[in-house]
């Protein structure tokens, strides 16, 4: 069995929340205790059912204010799949938490009031979606029940999301109509709406292909740890330890590690008292080298015939994630994995406007600004562009005044 | 191409192997917070798939309220022998003969809360950085809210209005002197998740975890094993039952569920029917719906 990782991003006001409670309670994912707090709660809908929102909102001021501030992770299983929700706020003031529980997110749900249509938010969550990468959409057009389950209004939406969906460059994206009150096409198919012939929500989420195949061009092992037992038995044992970023290693492989350029080959790989002879992106490994080199934490292995980009000045896209704006003048640290190393912002390119997409000129930038920059790092990074494999073209920059993690990297070009 | 697929107690394995070795790497002086039950358990398992065939690069460390199970002891000690890693102790007693803490009165009397002092004050008198815990994002909906770094302040207290972004995989650690930072390697797991871990691995529990006779007494519908340190007057009547702990907390605090599971398999069936959540057998969870998120502010785990 496998695990997906999905996001919902909209606002209670689309029944958000709802709609995750909905799918914990119909997948009886909801334990008695859990329930019973639930009815105690004072929070009930108006017709007096139980307010399945309540089930997320797990902090005091969320509850005492009815919207979600921070993400909540929810888990709930089938037979057929393990999930993981992060449940996002969809506020555009709190949108660093969505991008929190969108970054490690492989499936996006974004909700739209059937009442509503398209609106400013949904492009806003449309293009946080884009420029993470997400690469499943499921567009759930919620509260059919208040547009008396119409397949026009249906009809009309989808079309107008369709275009959004193309000039974002969205890919994999699927429409269903839902009533997360009422649970149509959430876990049990709709009987209110016989001109919808796809999945229920729950059924597409069980069913869509987020395997991916081994890719060897793209082996990346970042180095976290070096295990050296320095005992009389083990004298010689010297184990990289990290975790496979993406593509696969195989024994016998010619690595480069970056920065130095040092290359040498693959004797023996560890999985604690295993030795498998290949492993693949996910997995947290030891690798043995043939050859004694100085590698140590923040190095990078990877295959020799396939390396990555190799830069000091590098072109990002960026979300501004701290109430201090950026300042140019400062130097701040970057993280890219296991790697840190100081940084400077050497140029604003621009800034977009969320709401309508449009690219600004810039001088500042401020709390949950997004636009792309030229940075400078003292050391060389060895990366990917995100667009090309995410898990090695993303990095975080860190204000060292307040150690706050202050605004999400996505590397785009190389800059000269 | 062939396609692959990591089985998800696989990846959360990998994942949670990953958080173990950023703490190693990001910290000067890390420990790892042991209590004797079934998450901690896993994480030493955990590190030990992490580090080996070296040592473990943090120390193990129990908060003894000094109400433990005598079976809970008795595994810890004989893990320690096997492990060959440093264990260090803080005892809730010593910080009740200095006066620091007071024992609570009355018929729910617990140590629980006092833990918080006791903690605090062990994460002081050795400077850890960083303290590496079992809790799980699916116990309780304010640990839901809870970052896998997450920064204490010189106080211990979690902030959660004032959580960092965590992106990715990307951890940061960085912390001013005083602070420290819990991390929660298995946040992603579930309780299930945790049985099913325990039992691919092979991996030997406290025999409370399993059912067993004892003398137990009911109290606010929850069964309580019966012992020194509860404080019990004639109204408790002494029952004795096939019970098991689903949890393991202190004694004044952790309820038992009567089972007849007395193996692995049982449980795991047990437990994937139940309609009741693991912290339902909690005390410390039922004063308010805030409980779980005023004691982390406060410093607790």
């Amino acid at each position: 069995m496998n695990l997906l990782k999905f996001f919902t991003a909209g606002s209670v006001d689309d029944g958000k929340s709802t709609l995750i409670g909905r799918l914990l309670y119909d997948t009886d994912s909801i334990l008695a205790d859990q329930l019973e707090a639930l009815q105690q709660s004072n929070r009930k809908n108006d017709d007096g059912s139980i307010d399945l929102a309540i089930l997320t909102d797990g902090l005091r001021a969320e509850r005492e204010q009815g919207i979600t501030i921070d993400v909540a992770y929810k888990y709930f299983q089938t037979e057929k799949r393990k999930f993981i929700i992060a449940d996002t706020p969809g506020h555009i003031q709190y949108t660093r938490n969505m991008i929190t529980g969108a970054s490690t997110a492989k499936l996006a749900i974004i909700l739209i009031d059937a009442r509503n249509g398209v609106i400013e938010q949904t492009i806003r969550h449309s293009y946080l979606v884009s420029l993470l990468g997400i690469e499943h959409v499921v567009v759930c057009l919620n509260k059919m029940d208040m547009v008396d389950f119409s397949e026009e209004v249906f009809n009309t939406i989808t079309d107008k999301y369709k275009t959004l969906a193309a000039n974002l460059s969205l890919k994999d994206v699927t429409f269903i109509p839902i009533s997360a009150l009422k649970g149509d096409n959430v876990v049990n198919e709709s009987e209110h709406m016989p001109w919808y012939k796809g999945q229920s929500l729950l059924h597409f989420l069980e069913n869509v292909d987020v395997e991916t195949g081994p890719d060897y061009n793209l082996a990346r092992m970042p180095v976290q740890w070096v295990v050296r037992p320095q005992t009389d038995e083990l004298h010689d044992y010297r184990g990289y330890a990290g975790r496979v970023l993406s593509g696969s290693f195989n024994v016998n492989d010619k690595v480069t590690v970056l920065p130095s350029g040092t290359s040498s080959v693959i004797e023996r790989i560890e999985i604690f008292d295993q030795t498998p002879s290949e492993v693949h992106a996910g997995q947290s490994v030891t690798l043995h080298l043939r050859d004694n080199i100085d590698i140590s934490r923040g190095d990078v292995l990877v295959n020799s015939d396939h390396l990555p980009q190799n830069s000091q000045l590098i072109e990002a896209d960026v979300c501004w994630m701290d109430k201090r704006p950026l300042d140019e003048s400062i130097t701040y640290l970057l993280q890219h994995n296991s790697k840190v190393t100081k940084c400077k912002v050497r140029e604003i390119i621009h800034k977009v406007d969320i709401n309508t997409l449009e690219k600004q000129e810039a001088y500042d930038f401020k709390l949950n600004d997004i636009g792309r920059i030229i940075i400078k790092t003292a050391d060389a990074l060895a990366f990917d562009f995100y667009t090309d494999n995410k898990a090695n073209g993303a990095a975080i920059l860190i204000d060292s005044r307040t150690n706050l993690t202050v605004a999400a990297l996505m590397f785009r070009a190389v800059a000269d | 191409m062939s396609k692959y697929n990591l089985d998800y107690l696989d990846e959360l394995e990998a994942e949670a192997i990953h958080i173990l070795r950023e703490v190693a790497g990001q910290f000067e002086k890390p420990a790892l917070l042991f209590s004797g039950g079934k998450d901690s358990i896993t994480l030493v398992r955990l590190a030990e798939k992490a580090f080996r065939p070296g040592k473990f690069p943090f120390p193990l460390v129990h908060i003894d309220t000094g109400h433990n199970f005598e079976e809970t002891i008795t595994y810890r000690d004989k893990m320690i022998e096997r492990i060959g890693e440093k264990l260090i102790v803080g005892s809730v007693q010593d910080s009740i003969d200095q006066g620091k803490v007071v024992e609570q009165k009355g018929k729910n009397a617990s140590r629980n809360s006092l833990q918080t002092v006791t903690l605090l004050d062990t994460i002081a008198a050795h400077g850890f950085d960083a303290c590496i815990g079992g809790a799980r994002r699916d116990e309780e909906k304010a640990r839901a809210k809870e970052r896998i770094f997450s920064v204490r302040d010189e106080f211990g207290q979690w902030d959660p209005k004032r959580q960092r972004p965590e992106l990715w995989n990307i951890y940061n650690g960085k912390i001013h002197k005083g602070e420290n930072v819990r991390v929660f390697p298995i946040s992603n797991w579930t309780e299930l998740d945790v049985w099913n871990y325990i039992r691919r691995e092979n991996i030997e529990l406290p025999s409370i975890y399993f059912a067993h006779e004892r003398d137990v007494i009911t109290r606010n519908g929850q069964l309580m094993a019966a012992s020194p340190f509860l404080n019990m007057d004639d109204e408790d009547i002494v029952e004795h039952k096939k019970v098991r702990f689903r949890t393991v907390g202190d004694m004044s605090c952790t309820a038992a569920v009567e089972s007849d599971a007395d193996q692995l398999e049982d449980i795991i069936a047990e437990i994937s029917a139940s309609k009741i959540s693991e912290r339902g057998a909690r005390m410390d969870d039922k004063v308010s719906e805030a409980a779980m998120e005023d004691r982390k502010k406060g410093g607790y785990f």
